[in-house]
């Protein structure tokens, strides 16, 4: 019979990431440095919203984009078009990227000229939610076509977010999206939440998170 | 699949107190997992086979897991519930001023070395 003996650990599976989110987060307020972890499902149009969202910063920030996929370039040659600086991460198969990834994601691209990095995270409302990636911000998409319902699906993302994006709103008329239910289940599960409805396509509402966005930045690298 | 990234987490904070306190090999490590806390059990069992198999301290270790029952208080009647019979709203008053106070762990409770 071997003597085994018992190790008491009793910690938090996530406390090891969220000191590794804390360390990059005074790194970055020391560089001066704003990093957003943009969220959401796959085909809420996150990519199309930072295409405008970079448009509507130009010459006011300087932006680098990390776009976070389990696999292909497809995204970051897209971002690639709009001037930004951009590279692709890829998960290898994991759902989601925690501090320490995002960490080596911002080392590979170069924080030296970048005033506001945008972490396109993988698409998915359930595990990049658990993950403290060390963002100061943290941004999620919502899409009509994907119902009013979500929030209550999906409470742990909509409670971690500081702003809630509700995109295509163009499309309203064809959908049963109902806003202001919407906004009441947000506002449930997060009183803090900013909601703001954008149409990516037609740039409604684009201002006013470009607006955000930028005096959070300039908050934060003071 | 985020039980494969928690499975990484958690190999990776078992070597380091297996270094810690120079053992050579685990043979169990005890999970606490709440019951709110969205991990699905078979899943990470799954993860744990494959990844635990490249490590030296846990390739025969085995991940035994504890579940926590989901407690919800209710601000406003200040009394607790059942999460998952309940959700949001609370039985007694019809409150949803309430919030989680047991259920979402997942945690490392401790391991068995030699």
């Amino acid at each position: 019979m071997k003597d085994f003996k018992i190790i008491e650990i009793k910690e938090s599976v996530f406390a090891d990431n969220d000191r590794d989110a804390e360390v990059l987060r005074s790194e970055l307020k020391e560089k001066g440095v704003f990093l957003l972890n943009l969220m959401s499902s796959p085909g809420s149009g996150k990519t199309t919203t930072l295409m405008k969202t970079i448009d509507a910063l130009k010459g006011k920030v300087k932006i680098g984009v990390m776009e976070a996929d389990i696999d292909s370039d497809v995204d970051a040659r897209t971002i690639s078009e709009s001037g930004a600086k951009v590279i692709q991460l890829h998960t290898g198969g994991m759902c989601h990227l925690d501090a320490d990834m995002t960490h080596q994601g911002l080392r590979e691209m170069g924080t030296d000229d970048v005033e506001l990095a945008i972490l396109e995270n993988v698409g998915n409302l359930v595990c990049p939610a658990e993950f403290d990636t060390g963002a100061v911000k943290n941004a999620m998409i919502l899409s009509v076509p994907e119902g009013h319902d979500k929030p209550l699906k999906y409470p742990l993302m909509f409670s971690i977010c500081d702003v809630v994006l509700i995109n295509k709103i163009d499309v309203l008329p064809y959908f049963d999206f109902d806003m202001e239910k919407c906004r009441e289940y947000i506002l449930t599960r997060n009183p803090a939440a900013k909601i703001i409805p954008i149409s990516a396509r037609t740039g409604e509402g684009i201002d006013e998170w470009a607006g955000w966005l930028l005096e959070e930045v300039n908050k934060w690298c003071k | 699949m985020h039980e494969l990234g928690i499975v990484f987490h958690i190999i990776k904070k078992v070597e380091e107190v297996a270094v810690e306190n120079a053992v050579t090999s685990v043979n169990s490590v005890t999970l606490e997992i709440g019951e709110v806390s969205t991990i699905v059990d078979t899943y990470l069992q799954e993860c744990w086979k494959w990844a635990a198999a490249k490590s030296d301290y846990v390739k025969d270790a085995e991940l035994l897991i504890e579940a926590i029952p989901a407690v919800t208080m209710c601000n406003s009647c200040k009394r607790t519930y059942e999460t998952v019979k309940y959700g949001k709203t609370c039985p007694y008053c019809g409150s949803e001023d309430t919030y989680l106070v047991a259920g979402n762990e997942v945690s490392i409770k401790e391991i068995e070395a030699i």
